[in-house]
């Protein structure tokens, strides 16, 4: 692959998915589309790129988009932003929206579906004690290949023993030879649709937690900033953002401050008190899940 | 520094998990049958052990029993890790007293989540 080429695929990331990679990242481009121009009948990534260069190419620029941009997840990754989500985000929001009985969850790169559905086997706990309460979790991701395999929920026996306790594979999943299905009633708490973050999304409605992990990082520092605005403006007062450990608004944006006791979390800066806030307690009264600073 | 009893009767296994685990930083002792395990664990009580099911003389599942009976046996960190991949046994050797469950084949990463889950590393 000439540098010319090397440009041209750089470029063609940038524009389709924000990703941007890095000069000294031919390595990974190679690694990861050597296969695809396999599938694709050529011997090396210079002849992926004429082709590319092609009108009417646009499946093969798609699947290149996708191997670019697809990440390996799995359950319960990096445990701490799951363990602040039933911890510290869902008994504050269920303080807050006590008339509403609602939350809405948006993950916002799903991959294959492991974030969505750790959320959803935490909720999953949730909804037999909290009777007339609803939890949706939407999962999108930019690629729809992925997306297939997160909504069927199978997983290999490999994918279902990193970070996830044996305990609740037994409880959430059923077997199916050497395979794993999440069980029916955890699957439809969660909706899956295909998005790219650099689009419109305001039409998917107001989150009460958006999970941003590990996304922002592949953007540049406009992207950055793009991205995070609309999150603000789609995020309830109430809300919550969770990035990755890598990541941060600082810099970036306003429109967010780190929540003051839990790194990773964010919270809307408006701080504007939600519509339906239950009354204030008098003095004295425990409240549940109380003690939340943020 | 924590030690684990690895117990499994293919001695390649025993050297797999020994390398895996002397670089999670435990010191190994080895076992090849369940009965070798629980001499091992009357003479001193490890704070894991990894544990096959089929093995001949006592099976895992016998010898988890046989552990838990035993004057502080409910101290050690029982991780099966063993081919018996089923529901059924995976449901079996929780109600033992088994703390995590390893499907073989395995590799470094899923010995180190599963030891991670039960707060041994």
């Amino acid at each position: 692959m000439t540098p010319q080429d090397f440009d041209y695929l750089r470029a063609l990331l940038k524009e389709r998915s924000g990703l941007v990679l890095a000069a000294d990242k031919q390595y990974l481009a190679e690694s990861r589309l050597l296969p695809i121009a396999r599938r694709h009948n050529v011997s090396n990534l210079g002849e992926l790129v004429t082709k590319l260069r092609d009108r009417g190419a646009e499946p093969l620029a798609t699947s290149v988009v996708e191997a670019m941009t697809t990440n390996e997840s799995f359950f319960f990754r990096d445990k701490i932003p799951f363990d602040y989500f039933r911890d510290v985000i869902v008994p504050d929001l269920i303080l807050h929206h006590h008339r509403r009985h609602r939350i809405r969850i948006w993950c916002t790169a799903a991959a294959t579906g492991q974030e969505p559905y750790s959320l959803a086997m935490i909720l999953r706990d949730l909804v037999d004690k909290m009777p007339g309460w609803r939890f949706d979790i939407l999962a999108t991701d930019l690629s729809g290949e992925v997306l297939g395999k997160a909504k069927s929920g199978i997983y290999s026996q490999f994918e279902v023993q990193r970070g996830l306790p044996i305990q609740q594979l037994v409880k959430s999943f059923t077997q199916a030879g050497e395979q794993w299905q999440i069980k029916p009633e955890i699957r439809q708490m969660v909706s899956f649709r295909q998005l790219n973050l650099l689009h419109d999304f305001s039409h998917l409605g107001f989150f009460d937690v958006v999970f941003c992990r590990n996304v922002l990082i592949y953007f540049d520092q406009a992207t950055k900033a793009d991205v995070l605005k609309r999150l603000a403006q789609v995020i309830e007062p109430t809300g919550y953002l969770v990035l990755g450990a890598a990541e941060t608004v600082v810099g970036l944006t306003d429109a967010f401050k780190p929540h003051n006791q839990h790194r990773g979390l964010y919270v809307p800066n408006a701080g504007k008190e939600p519509t339906d806030a239950p009354p204030k307690p008098a003095a004295g009264t425990v409240v549940k899940f109380a003690g939340v600073r943020r | 520094m924590k030690t684990c009893l690895v117990v499994d009767d293919s001695s390649v296994i025993r050297k797999v998990a020994r390398r895996i685990l002397e670089g999670l930083e435990f010191e190994i002792v080895e076992a090849e049958d369940g009965e070798q395990a629980l001499d091992a664990c009357r003479r001193q009580l490890p704070e894991a052990i990894l544990l096959d099911w089929n093995m001949p003389k006592m099976d895992g599942y016998e010898f988890l029993r046989s552990l838990r009976r035993l004057p502080g046996g409910d101290g050690p960190k029982v991780v099966f890790c063993t081919t018996e991949n089923d529901v059924a046994h995976i449901a079996r050797a929780l109600h033992a007293g088994a703390n995590e469950y390893i499907m073989k084949p395995f590799d470094k990463e899923i010995v180190e989540a599963k030891f991670q889950e039960v707060g041994l590393i």
